[in-house]
């Protein structure tokens, strides 16, 4: 794309700016986020990350057909789909005349091209439509001079300026002009009731090339003279290289050569740098560089290496042990803390405390990690799937010691993130490695590299104490032990905070040599299921009804002047009735089970009903009602398609998602041995908004946290006994075993 | 190395590659089909699904060596213009998320309404169990491969 800058207009208190294209249209820059509300922040703290003028754009050719370079990347939420539909909106140009393009990262020109968080609609929803209707007004401006009237007299609707004499000029007819034009301030945006194309049904854009198979996502990237790279980590986590052996590797036909890297990552560690929240490994690994990407794989299993650790590496049960002695013991960080937690115990007629247990647990993008890097003394490009793009190029700048301004990221569609693309490993590998061997290069993972050398969702524990007195919750106290890093700061402030006079959320961590990190929903995603199962218990122990409990508690928390609440008593009130009432609860049929669940996270209330019934002995999820409070749904096929798939994404992992250690080496190695849901396991997902003018908020997470709850508190229903213990279907399996015996 | 003859999207295509390549990476390296994709390598999530002589195979564990004059289909080959019914009816209900297993689930589906061309939910579940979806669109590739259903009956 050529712009020519002599036709430039900027004002400084704009967000905004314009120039001509020297191939004839109106390229339109803007910042997604300086035009945010000043609160909204992101939801990770990424140091370092430059902020600067321009983060996306729009381009309108003169024929009048708009491309939106989408700026963020898209990892499956449809945000390539559902942000630019926002600035169609306001801009108001027919979505079928408009091309939605990944934008590449640009280092100089763009701010927080993030997918984490469910942050992204949220964060860019007031940008969007300033950028839309500022673009319309310059438009309207353009063509207003053209005719030499007051531009306050002319209209647009779909893409046709109309004066009043009924003249007409299409925005392609005065693209030219418009970038002359100083850029307006304070235009006015949409109500709702006037959207046509917010809120109606938009395809993923990307829906052609996906189903006839064109290259999209990262592995499928190639350039002339591309090498391919496979690296040998260590096979345990705590382990270091020792000494390793080439020669069967080098006869694999294919294998180019067999190097190590490392020393780039450990420098850049030895310097006091970190990579934002988790530990880099920085042993030394064996590269296997191959001619295609069987010869790497291949070469890379005749490596014969010998790995040292200069301590004991952990298994499973010792892992166990260690969160078991946090919880028993009494050194904790208190996260919040409201009354006197203490004295409401001691003064209850009753406390009840359990304790619930997950496992670490992979994250199994089914697209492997993967990424592309040339090392030139010119510059240095990568490209490939990475849900930070931007802190990937500033750590690889540091790394090689290149000016940022060397640095080139583009962005491939993800063949899944769920966090593990937030963390750029692959990336330093890829450019540590390309910048040995001065050649272009793909670094590939199997599976089994996917899933042992991980950055997992940690183990964590969860120990819940309630008091009651005189047949109300007096007490709650939560108590998390967690590996390595615990609950972010917002999460003390989510339900029941404010509903509860006597609250305390405290906090331990075991610092593991296993890496962990964010995981689809971080720590609500098992905290969810944790709490909402407790909160069934209370509700029989109080003889409620579970949904009744909680919208008398919600009571407490309306109108709260507590700023440090997360959620809203209001909204969330909201949602449960409409899950209640669309979900049928108490009101299952013959042999059918329900449990009920709620959860805000991501900015999002959503509350689930779930319904199982028996198949060969085994509790069978056969449907799950979920209620939503996103505020306006900006597309709703993709609003319920995110919905979905985080209900089943969180049922699957609660059912099945296991992974194990032994001496430091993960038990569990791919699908053979790993369990993910499968079709014929999943409910019918249905899926309710709850209908507001509210800003939207973000889809993909919020629909995990409560599904492993809804289930927990059906099968319950239908057992008798709780489950205290992710995967649920260890003690399913048994419980079969029991009634068969 | 050996060289191999192969029937690919009704095109004959010669190739060298060591005898115990599988078909997923003489496709993906060597043909530039990369609609086919690479997900576990040992046949269990399906990602990789061709179909050989009509038949939704897992292209990871067929080694190029064992295939003779069988005709190979792609995701790329199984209709001129992407108007399977099966690419429409994923299509008119928004199926994707990441989109990354979709190529496998439509091959695997092509190949399951062929021997089956009315099937009931159940049957279309089972059929369909072999495919891994992590971003669990599983919903909705069930209400496609029933729709692809009655616009090919």
């Amino acid at each position: 794309m050529s712009t020519q800058e002599n036709n430039l207009t900027f004002s400084r208190r704009n967000f905004l700016r314009t120039s001509a294209l020297a191939s004839g249209g109106l390229l339109v820059g803007f910042n997604l986020f300086t035009a945010c509300k000043p609160e909204a922040k992101p939801p990770v703290d990424i140091a370092n990350l430059n902020f600067n003028d321009f983060n996306a754009f729009i381009k309108i050719a003169d024929n009048g057909y708009v491309t939106i370079f989408s700026p963020n990347p898209e990892i499956g939420q449809g945000v390539k789909t559902s942000m630019p539909m926002i600035i169609a909106e306001e801009l108001d140009i027919e979505w079928d005349k408009v091309t939605v393009a990944q934008a590449p990262l640009d280092t100089k020109n763009y701010v927080r091209q993030l997918a984490g968080g469910s942050q992204s609609i949220r964060q860019g929803w007031d940008a969007l439509r300033q950028t839309g209707a500022t673009t319309k007004q310059m438009l309207i401006n353009a063509a207003a001079a053209k005719w030499g009237v007051e531009a306050s007299t002319c209209k647009a609707s779909k893409a046709v300026i109309t004066n009043e004499k009924g003249e007409t000029l299409g925005y392609g007819d005065v693209v030219k002009e418009a970038a002359t034009i100083d850029v307006p301030e304070n235009v006015a945006l949409k109500k709702p009731s006037e959207y046509t194309i917010i809120g109606k049904d938009a395809v993923n854009v990307d829906i052609n090339k996906i189903t006839t198979g064109k290259p999209l996502f990262g592995l499928d990237y190639k350039e002339e003279g591309m090498l391919y790279a496979s690296v040998l980590r260590p096979p345990a986590f705590g382990q270091t290289l020792e000494s390793f052996d080439a020669s069967e590797a080098k006869k694999v036909n294919g294998v180019i050569d067999v190097i190590t890297i490392g020393d780039k990552v450990r420098s850049f560690v030895d310097k006091g740098k970190s990579n934002w929240t988790f530990k880099l490994s920085t042993t030394d690994k064996v590269v296997v560089i191959a001619q295609n990407t069987w010869a790497a794989i291949k070469g890379k299993k005749a490596i014969k290496a010998t790995w040292k650790s200069d301590k004991e590496l952990e298994s499973t049960e010792y892992q166990e042990k260690v969160l078991n002695n946090i919880l028993d013991g009494d050194k904790f960080d208190v996260r919040r803390e409201d009354g006197n937690v203490k004295n409401a115990f001691a003064q209850a007629d009753k406390v009840i405390e359990r304790t619930y247990h997950s496992p670490f647990l992979p994250h199994n993008c089914l697209e492997p990690m993967n990424f592309f890097a040339n090392v030139t003394d010119e510059k240095v490009h990568l490209i490939g799937p990475v849900q930070t793009p931007e802190f990937a190029a500033i750590v690889v700048a540091d790394m090689l010691e290149r000016d940022i301004n060397d640095i080139q990221v583009d962005m491939t569609r993800m063949g899944g993130g769920f966090g593990r693309r937030l963390y750029g490993d692959f990336v330093y590998e890829a450019a540590e490695i390309s910048d040995k061997i001065k050649k272009p290069v793909k670094v590939i993972s199997t599976r089994e590299d996917d899933m042992t050398t991980g950055i997992y969702r940690p183990a964590i524990k969860y120990r819940i104490a309630a008091s009651i007195k005189d047949g109300e919750i007096t007490g709650y106290h939560l108590k998390e032990a967690a590996i390595n890093d615990n609950m972010y700061g917002l999460i003390p402030h989510f339900f029941p905070a404010g509903c509860i006079p006597n609250f305390k959320v405290s906090t331990q961590n075991y610092k593991s040599d296993v890496t962990t990190g964010a995981w689809r929903a971080p720590y609500t995603n098992f905290l969810g299921y944790a709490e909402q199962s407790f909160f069934d218990e209370l509700a029989e122990e109080l003889g409620k009804d579970p949904v009744q409990l909680r919208l008398e508690l919600l009571q407490k928390v309306k109108g709260t002047a507590d700023k440090r609440i997360q959620y809203s008593g209001e909204r969330m009130e909201n949602t449960i009735k409409l899950a209640a009432e669309k979900g049928n609860w108490g009101k299952a049929k013959e042999g059918v089970y329900q449990g009920f669940s709620a959860y805000y996270s991501h900015n999002t209330h959503v509350a689930e009903v779930a319904e199982i019934e028996f198949k060969d002995g085994l509790p069978v999820v056969t449907k799950v009602v979920a209620a939503v409070d996103c505020g306006i749904v900006v597309n709703p096929t993709g609003a319920i398609n995110q919905i979905q798939g985080g209900v089943l994404d969180g049922i699957g992992h609660a059912m099945y998602g296991n992974f194990s250690f032994e001496n430091g080496k993960p038990l569990n190695k791919n699908f053979d041995t790993y369990r993910l849901i499968r079709m014929n396991e999943t409910p019918q997902v249905e899926v309710h908004f709850v209908e507001n003018e509210l800003s939207p908020t973000g889809l993909g997470e919020p629909g995990l946290p409560p599904a492993g709850g809804a289930v927990a508190n059906a099968i319950y229903k239908a057992y008798n006994s709780r489950l205290y213990s992710q995967p649920f279907i260890k003690e399913l399996e048994a419980k079969k075993t029991e009634v068969k015996s | 190395m050996p060289t191999y003859n192969l029937k690919i999207n009704g095109e004959l295509v010669t190739v060298t590659a060591d005898s115990d390549t599988p078909l997923l990476w003489i496709l993906r390296d060597k043909l530039n089909l990369v609609g086919t994709k690479f997900g576990c390598g040992i046949a269990q999530c399906g990602a990789c699904t061709v179909h050989v002589d009509g038949v939704a195979t897992r292209s990871c564990q067929l080694q190029i060596s064992l295939i003779d004059k069988e005709e190979i289909t792609t995701i790329e080959g199984l209709s001129k213009d992407g108007n399977h019914p099966l690419q429409e009816a994923w299509e008119e209900v928004d199926v994707p998320q990441c989109g990354y297993c979709q190529a496998g689930q439509i091959m695997t589906a092509a190949s399951f309404l062929k021997e089956n061309p009315n099937p009931t939910t159940q049957e279309i579940r089972e059929a369909m169990h072999g495919n891994l979806c992590r971003c669990a669109s599983y919903n909705r590739i069930e209400k496609a491969v029933a729709k692809a259903a009655t616009k090919m009956s």
